[in-house]
């Protein structure tokens, strides 16, 4: 189930950032691809046992795991957020909202990324009540219940900012909002690549950002339509 | 025994004078009534909703949804929006109910004229006290209209959750605060209010008026104020620990290590059952404040309807004495399970339980006074023997938690709840409302309608025994309280009865809009009352209904006999009044 | 009127009495060691409390019958003895139901707070948290890892903040939210709160603890009987206090080093 979900969740990064990418139009523009692999011993990801909700525990047939690390083969790292970080001018949100839901005591996407001011949707698709608290410093931080058929909650964030998501009454429920001012940014799958398009030539930043590992940059100049090849590697430790 | 000279103060002039910033201990004790009035309301349509969304948790309720777009969005309760109506309910109905009605309304207005003074000793520090307790009500009030809402952490508070701000979630922001600033304003206000009731006893008592022969109800007001007066002076400074932990980075009651919404919490050294020990040490005595009262007024009133005295008037003040005593030893029996040293559970226990014999004696006094009476059955008659039945079923279930090993299994659940309410929700509102419509003649000059009040008793008695008694079998099967809604297994089956509760609070809420339209009709356009329509013999009963300004017209009045002589022949009928000059003729 | 106030009291009090009497409500089975003293005192106090109930009920309401005032010229008459026997009621018959009660109802509580644990007990540490129990055993070394509140992070499910990477008695740690313990055996848990108040209850266990914040509280019971039962929280906790609960399984000595041979598997 998990690794169906990473699957959309890498091919939506591909995708928004394609359709975020303003500038010139990508058959002009350059690109950055890669993959982000890990050396060492990574961490297990653990069963989560939903046994206090029973309503969510039955929705998996196997119980899913943790998410704070997701290995794939090739020592693939995936909910790697790889973006712009510097060189881009910025650039107006998109309209569409990014969707964020609340299913079988999960979030889905365990790592959303938007634009500022892009509009966030959250969707309770459980029945049972979940509370969901965006731990922002730099943005206002809010929490709300969203009851059984509540509708869903629209928000969006006035500044960029990098915010873990809990859930108050379900304490393994954790995820990210993470707010770019670019438009220029991929979420590695379970095969650990990534795909950057849309960069007008320039001299760029690239970070990629993994919520266990921490940050890791890299300096790219794109000079014409060409694809550069970055390639992250983080230290994984297995506590 | 001494006797101050009264003061003696003109009239007042103009409006406000007379009506709002009134120094006369009359206005200030209708104005405590109004806002005891306007608090009860509140109170009650709070507990609709928490009844409404137990028993249906997920079906919208109309309007709701406008109101309150945050707790309840599309008109659903949110659960932590449950918890605040269940806090702001309690906070509102034990403090701005039970400890203004019956001590600071009825007790305001009726002590001095029952002593036979002309008005408390310190109008102004009594009228200062109300504007206190009002600005306390605002600022409670205020808290619904916050960012974050309400607090939830229960009338309780209990520390570390309403001490560490708003990580600790919703309602826990502002509101919070708002709840400790409102509750020290209240205990300053009852302080002054207490300094007052126990000056005007003890010093302005007129002639003839010896301690023995005062009021079963001054003496109620009395002993309570001194109950009050060391009660609310723990509570205050409680309140403002919690205060400066809240804002003020202290850690009064915030130990090392918490991590609350995934935040380590930058706090050391306090102690959260310092907090449980200084709310209860005021919590335990606070409920005697609330229902002493009632047992002066019922003492008070019940002898005029039975057509005799009292059974036993000396034994009830040493029983009210004792009670107030061990009021003060028994508070751990709110913490058996809190964490602190069983031993004490044992400890605590032990007054909790003899406390129940001075308790069981004045009942029995009260059912003494009823045997061999002449029972005239007006609508303050039948709130005195509901009173009895009530307060018997209440005081029985805490019988139970007053072990510890029950408490074991008891603790924490409906039984609990069911019990609290019936002693303090149902008993003393009876106490209220007999007190309501045995003085309503005197403090408006009108009489309010006897078949709309025996409605009102009929429909009430029944109606909170449907919904209080079954909270009982509830705590039986083990049914946790405090809970928005009930998903656990073992609860889903007790929902039916929960329905039951639901059902029947909204018909009992229902009827008290009878004893609303009673009261406010009365007030305006109610038929004139004599100067003594229930043909009782205390001091308020021999000047005019209502008093005037100085409760006497100048002339203070004479006693020469006790607060109950009912039942021989005399001059009047089967009564003599306190002021009669003839010697007692009780046959 | 004072009839039917009388009717009203006698049927109040009879059907409330009698829902009592007939355990429509009641508590669930009693799987615990030390349960049956509790439930031995609960039905002694409603025996007796049952019977003052209905004994004061009864005399308001004849009294409220008898004593209406009729135009018969009666005169009002005061209680035969006067306030005596009442005091003497009260004094002697319920001084002596609580003396007794204390006395009896000293042990037992006495008997699961105060005692000691059976050294022989099987260890489990506990945390409670807004909105969840996690339990926590400790592994083959026997020995439990240091908690650690600053390293607590839920999203990869340390809950009790260990430091297996330092800590070497913290790697073998199982941590899980269900409370799997063996029947008749003595159990021995330590309550830890992460934030707030919380508290521990399983009314088939007849067991009830406050966790409470900065303190590290101790209570043993042995359970009697196989089966899955919830445990819930009843000290208000925040907004999920009503979605706080756990499950307790009583499982045969064999079915619990099963069970947790597999819990330690998935750690």
């Amino acid at each position: 189930m998990r690794r169906q979900y990473i699957w959309i969740v890498g091919a939506v990064g591909l995708v928004g950032s394609a359709l975020g990418a303003r500038g010139a139009p990508p058959a002009m523009a350059g690109a950055i691809s890669g993959k982000v692999t890990y050396t060492g011993t990574p961490p297990k990801m653990k069963p989560i046992d939903m046994a206090k909700e029973p309503s969510c525990a039955k929705q998996h047939a196997t119980p899913v795991t943790t998410e704070n690390v997701v290995t794939g083969p090739g020592n693939a790292l995936g909910y790697v957020v790889v973006y712009i970080s510097a060189g881009d001018p910025g650039s107006s949100a998109p309209s569409e909202a990014v969707r964020y839901d609340q299913k079988g005591c999960q979030y889905i996407p365990h790592v959303a990324v938007m634009q500022v001011s892009q509009p966030l949707e959250i969707y309770n698709d459980d029945q049972t009540s979940h509370n969901i608290h965006p731990l922002a410093r730099v943005n206002p931080e809010w929490n709300k219940s969203q009851p059984i058929g509540a509708p869903p909650i629209h928000t969006t964030w006035e500044k960029p900012e990098f915010i873990p998501v809990k859930c108050n009454v379900h304490p393994w429920m954790h995820g990210w909002f993470l707010v770019l001012t670019t438009s220029h940014y991929a979420v590695t799958g379970e095969d650990g690549g990534f795909s950057v398009k849309g960069l007008p030539p320039g001299k760029y930043t690239l970070t990629a950002w993994q919520e266990q590992f921490g940050t890791q940059t890299q300096d790219v100049t794109i000079s014409g339509t060409e694809t550069k090849t970055v390639d992250f590697v983080f230290k994984a430790r297995a506590y | 025994m001494t006797q101050t000279t009264a003061h003696h103060h003109a009239p007042p002039q103009g409006f406000l004078r007379t009506h709002v910033f009134s120094l006369d201990h009359k206005v200030i004790g209708k104005q405590y009534l109004d806002l005891a009035l306007v608090a009860v309301c509140t109170g009650m349509v709070l507990s609709w909703l928490m009844r409404f969304h137990l028993a249906w948790p997920e079906t919208p309720i109309p309007g709701l949804g406008r109101v309150s777009p945050t707790g309840a969005a599309g008109g659903v309760i949110t659960p932590e929006y449950y918890l605040a109506l269940m806090t702001m309910h309690g906070t509102i109905m034990v403090f701005f109910v039970l400890t203004t009605a019956p001590f600071a309304g009825f007790g305001n207005y009726f002590l001095p004229i029952q002593v036979g003074a002309e008005d408390m000793a310190f109008p102004r520090i009594n009228m200062t006290s109300f504007w206190v307790t009002l600005v306390a009500f605002l600022v409670l009030v205020a808290a619904f209209f916050v960012g974050d809402g309400p607090p939830l952490s229960g009338w309780t508070a209990y520390a570390p959750l309403s001490a560490v701000g708003k990580d600790a979630g919703p309602g826990q922001g502002v509101g919070q605060t708002l709840w400790a600033v409102s509750i020290t304003l209240f205990c300053v206000a009852q302080l002054l209010g207490a300094l007052n009731f126990i000056t005007t006893t003890l010093d302005l008592r007129t002639k003839g008026m010896s301690l023995a022969r005062m009021p079963y109800s001054t003496w109620a007001w009395f002993i309570t104020s001194v109950i009050g007066l060391i009660a609310f002076a723990v509570l205050m400074p409680a309140c403002i620990l919690l205060i400066l932990d809240r804002v003020a980075g202290t850690s009064f009651f915030i130990p090392a290590g918490l991590v609350i919404s995934d935040r380590l919490q930058p706090h050391s050294g306090g102690s959260p059952l310092l907090w449980q020990h200084l709310f209860w040490f005021f919590g335990h005595p606070e409920v005697y404040i609330a229902i002493l009262p009632g047992f002066g007024i019922i003492s008070h009133i019940l002898p005029v309807f039975a057509r005799k005295p009292l059974l036993g008037p000396r034994v009830l003040i040493a029983c009210l004495v004792a009670i107030a005593f061990l009021s003060y030893t028994v508070w751990g029996h709110h913490m058996f399970l809190s964490g602190m040293n069983p031993f004490s559970a044992t400890l605590f226990s032990v007054p909790t339980l003899i406390i129940t014999i001075p308790a069981t004696i004045v009942t029995l006094l009260w059912i003494g006074t009823i045997y061999g009476a002449r029972l005239r059955f007006t609508t303050p008659a039948l709130f005195c023997l509901g009173f009895v039945s009530v307060f018997v079923s209440g005081g029985i279930s805490g019988f139970f938690l007053a072990q510890p090993s029950i408490d074991t299994y008891l603790h924490g659940t409906y039984f609990v709840v069911g019990h609290f309410h019936f002693v303090m929700g149902v008993a003393a509102m009876f106490g209220i409302f007999a007190g309501t419509y045995f003085w309503a003649p005197k403090m408006f000059g009108r009489l309010m309608s006897e078949t709309l009040g025996k409605w009102h008793f009929w429909l009430t008695f029944i109606g909170v025994y449907c919904v209080f008694m079954p909270m009982h079998y509830l705590g039986l099967a083990g049914n946790v309280r405090r809970y928005s809604a009930f998903t656990d297994d073992y609860l889903k089956p007790m929902i039916p009865l929960h329905r039951f509760i639901t059902i029947a609070a909204l018909f009992t809420g229902a009827a008290q809009l009878i004893f609303l339209f009673n009261l406010v009709w009365t007030r305006l356009r109610g038929p004139k009352a004599p100067d003594n329509p229930w043909e009782a013999t205390t001091l308020e009963w021999s000047t005019t209904s209502p008093p005037p300004f100085d409760n006497f017209g100048g002339r203070p009045p004479v006693v020469h006999h006790g607060p109950d002589e009912y039942g021989g022949n005399s001059a009047a009928g089967d009564y003599v009044m306190q002021t009669s000059p003839e010697s007692a003729g009780v046959a | 009127m004072g009839k039917l106030f009388a009717v009203v009291v006698v049927l109040i009090t009879l059907v409330s009495a009698a829902i009592f009497a007939s355990h429509i409500w009641w508590l669930p089975v009693d799987i615990s060691a030390h349960g049956h003293a509790i439930d031995r005192q609960l039905t002694e106090t409603m025996a007796t409390s049952g019977a003052l109930f209905v004994l004061s009920q009864l005399a308001l309401a004849v009294f409220a019958w008898r004593y209406g005032d009729r135009k018969d010229g009666r005169k009002v008459t005061a209680f035969p003895g006067g306030v005596t026997p009442m005091v003497v009621l009260a004094v002697v018959l319920v001084g002596a139901e609580i003396l007794a009660l204390t006395f009896v109802g000293s042990k037992v509580w006495a008997g699961i707070y105060q005692a000691p644990p059976d050294p022989n007990s099987l260890q489990i540490d506990v945390q409670a948290e807004q909105f969840a129990f996690y339990f926590r055993y400790p592994g083959a070394d026997g020995r439990f890892g240091s908690v650690h509140p600053e390293r607590i992070d839920e999203a990869s499910g340390n809950f009790f903040g260990l430091d297996p990477a330092n800590d070497t008695t913290a790697r073998d740690d199982i941590v899980v939210p269900t409370l799997g313990i063996p029947v008749n055996r003595p159990v021995l848990l330590t309550l830890r709160a992460k934030d707030v108040n919380h508290a521990f209850y399983v009314p088939e266990l007849r067991i009830q603890q406050d966790f409470v914040p900065g303190l590290v509280i101790p209570l043993h019971f042995t359970a009697t009987d196989t089966g899955k039962h919830e445990i819930v929280c009843t000290q208000l906790c925040g907004l999920g206090h009503y979605n706080m609960r756990a499950y307790v399984e009583v499982m045969s000595q064999p079915q619990f080093d099963q069970w947790l041979k597999e819990r330690a598997a998935e750690q």
